[in-house]
């Protein structure tokens, strides 16, 4: 049935996009066909990110740098065994759902919070989490405010397009105080609300907080506090109704997730190729019967380990201990270590 | 296009029709065509996604906040009442932003034309630098300015009850409590007494003083009537509570920027409308009234701007348009206006097609009745006096 759809539509959707531009958000979104052959067709991968250094910015070549850029060039890895066929383009978080939606981005690795109205409602599925984080409050030290529920009576500036926006809502509702909110798209006003002293505290998920903090022209005059109104976890998010795409991202994330768990990294990785445990030759394809089934470049775990590293040095390089943002671990990492990660076994 | 070529209502379609009915009647089809992929394609784009289509979402709750609002809004209102919300702040934005511009606007088109050459030249560069900056980085340099005011504990207090801050303009508002329904209406109908009565003398000069005695005694009437009733009447003034200044009418600081933003920019247009119109006026008109020894501002008043109206009108009509929908980049300096209000909804929602739907149906709305306004109101320019060229 999906089939005969398709070749109905085809002369319709060249028609439709041909004709009218505007809607790219209707004729994009109906190329029902898989993922995956629209991909391959134009060779490289659509991502979708933000703009907060350590997690997607551009270097000062040009070339996307951070941690989730990295999981897109995984992804680049599995597909084509080359981490440069991705192509990554920012997106501010009120533009991305549409845009995903409307088939500009094949994926969306910008921070984007898995929950229930995205699944159903907004038609998206979600890749494993791959940053558990939680919505924290920025405020001037000046105020010396210590908890989020002495902030009655404040002005709140809340970044449109985020699940921040009810989160924010619910907790004051929760607390029954008052608050009010200033909702800011563009990224750089949004900083500058708070350094303008326009409004008390920003609200948004703490890593992207932690990441902004470091933009302000005085970073210790301001405050990230500890409490956690909300859980955040960040996922890759790509649109509905195509079940192979979603395996793609799921085993891709997990490879890295595995990896750590096994000990396997960048430098060692070669050193496991003649591994004894059925398992690890498995994993790195050296005992092929794995990549054939799922119809994937058998090596795609050993050729993104090989690139990148596994899921802990990609973590430490971008924002963790060896980067200037220096995150905590925290929850994540791998459950053998009191972590929540935790891969599926490749099997 | 031919009129009918014989009897018969076959004829008459003919006629009504027009020539080349074939290529007509293709690109009709092929209109319609267009449109329905595009309606079924859409349809079936959200049914894959799982989307369910219709405005029945708006009847939920919508659980955001909003900053600013003319009408009682809390989170737990349904999607309506935010939408709502949003339309109201739009034609607040809208309506202020019309008359302040036209002012403004009036006021320099007037300047430009002034035989003083500084003046003039001022006003000059002033329409060539707003004219020629994008509206998005006038807002941005609008709102910077309004946030450079100090924080609200620091704020500028003249008087002792005026606060400006970074967090806006308080002043100290009139509160009216426990109003009867009676004390309203009849405040309504000494208005409107006064007012047709005013209609009945029309032809009669009232004259400035006249003018401001009836208001005085009209208010006297309104306030008596309200305090005979036992209603309560306060006035709150604003003060520094806690993180913010509270109670007052406060003026937000995206209001504000967006007011000063749009209505600089407007009035740049509406000069250059004004400066045009009268130039348009030919200039015996000028000679001719100065002949009969009016004074210079009884000509501009009297005999050159009625003329220049005629140009001015239409013109305007198409700066208010412009205004009204330009008012939607508040979304850009955070002012929860229509657009940003129906964007978080569309994002919360899912429902990106229907809010879309809802935007372009109230900005019609908007521009189609600012429109009806103008074009009446130019039809009694048109009507007034006969032209004299």
């Amino acid at each position: 049935m999906r089939i005969e759809n398709r070749r109905h539509h085809t002369w319709r959707t060249k028609i439709a996009a041909g004709v009218i531009t505007v809607a790219t958000l209707l004729s994009g979104a109906a190329h029902a066909g898989p993922t995956l052959d629209k991909i391959k067709e134009r060779g490289t991968i659509k991502v979708g990110v933000g703009t907060s250094p350590g997690f997607f910015a551009p270097d000062s070549n040009g070339k996307w740098q951070g941690f989730f850029v990295e999981f897109g060039r995984a992804l680049a890895i599995t597909v084509f065994n080359d981490p440069d066929k991705v192509e990554f383009t920012s997106s501010s978080p009120q533009q991305r759902l549409p845009a995903l939606q409307s088939g500009e981005f094949d994926i969306l690795l910008s921070g984007v919070t898995q929950t229930v109205t995205r699944a159903f409602k907004l038609g998206f599925h979600f890749g494993p989490t791959i940053f558990y984080d939680g919505q924290g409050l920025l405020v001037n030290k000046s105020l010396g405010v210590t908890k989020g529920s002495e902030l009655d009576g404040a002005t709140i500036g809340v970044q449109s397009g985020t699940t921040g926006e009810l989160n924010i809502a619910d907790f004051f509702r929760k607390t029954g105080h008052k608050f009010t909110p200033v909702t800011i798209e563009d990224s750089n006003e949004f900083l500058k609300a708070l350094e303008s002293g326009r409004v008390d505290a920003l609200t948004q998920d703490a890593s992207d907080l932690a990441l902004r903090r470091t933009l302000l022209a005085k970073p210790d005059d301001y405050v990230l506090l500890p409490e956690r109104l909300s859980k955040e976890p960040l996922a890759p998010a790509i649109a509905a109704g195509d079940d192979r795409w979603l395996e793609i991202v799921n085993w891709t994330v997990y490879a890295t997730i595995q990896a750590e768990e096994f000990g396997i990294t960048k430098e060692n990785v070669d050193t496991f190729l003649n591994s004894e445990d059925p398992a690890i030759s498995r994993f790195l394809g050296t005992d092929p019967s794995l990549g054939q089934a799922i119809g994937l470049d058998p090596k795609f775990a050993y050729n993104i380990v090989k690139t990148l590293g596994n899921y802990g040095e990609i973590f430490d390089r971008t924002i963790g201990k060896g980067s200037p943002v220096g995150f905590e671990r925290g929850y994540n990492q791998p459950w053998t270590q009191g972590g929540l990660l935790y891969s599926p076994p490749f099997r | 296009m031919p009129g009918p070529k014989g009897p018969g209502s076959f004829n008459a379609f003919l006629g009504w029709w027009g020539r080349y009915p074939v290529t007509q009647f293709v690109v009709f089809i092929g209109l319609l065509a267009i449109f329905w992929i595009m309606g079924s394609n859409t349809i079936e784009t959200m049914h894959r996604l799982g989307i369910t289509p219709g405005f029945g979402f708006l009847h939920q709750s919508a659980n955001f906040a909003i900053g600013e609002s003319l009408i009682a809004y809390a989170p737990s209102d349904t999607f309506a009442r935010a939408v709502l919300a949003g339309l109201l702040n739009t034609i607040a934005i809208a309506l202020s932003g019309c008359v302040l511009a036209t002012v403004l606007g009036v006021s320099l088109g007037i300047a430009r034309l002034s035989g003083n050459f500084l003046l003039a030249g001022l006003v000059r560069w002033y329409v060539e630098v707003v004219r020629n900056t994008p509206l998005l980085l006038q807002l941005f340099f609008w709102s910077a300015v309004t946030h450079a005011f100090p924080a609200p504990r620091q704020a500028i207090n003249p008087f002792g009850v005026i606060y400006l801050s970074n967090r806006g303009i308080s002043i100290p508002s009139l509160q009216l409590h426990d109003i009867p329904a009676s004390a309203i209406a009849l405040s309504m109908a000494i208005v409107l007494t006064v007012v047709c009565l005013a209609r009945l003398r029309a032809g009669k000069r009232t004259g400035a003083i006249g003018f401001l005695s009836i208001s005085f005694f009209v208010l006297l009437g309104v306030s008596l009537v309200f305090h005979l009733s036992g209603a309560q009447a306060n006035i709150d003034v604003p003060a520094l509570h806690g993180f913010n200044i509270t109670g007052g009418l406060n003026l937000t600081p995206e209001f504000a920027a967006l007011l000063i933003g749009l209505v600089v920019n407007s009035s740049a247009t509406i000069a250059e409308i004004v400066r045009s119109g009268i130039q348009s006026v030919p200039a015996g008109q000028w000679e001719s009234a100065r002949s009969l020894g009016l004074q210079p501002g009884k000509i501009m008043r009297l005999v050159i701007l009625p003329q220049a109206l005629r140009v001015i009108i239409p013109l305007m009509t198409s700066s208010y348009l412009d205004l009204t929908k330009n008012s939607s980049l508040a979304v850009a300096i955070g002012f929860p206006d229509l657009v940003s209000v129906l964007n978080t909804t569309a994002n919360q929602s899912g429902q990106v097609l229907e809010a879309l739907a809802i935007i372009v149906v109230s900005y019609l709305t908007l521009n189609l009745a600012v429109s009806a306004i103008m074009n009446r109101y130019n039809q009694r320019i048109e009507s007034r006096g006969f032209s004299l060229r």
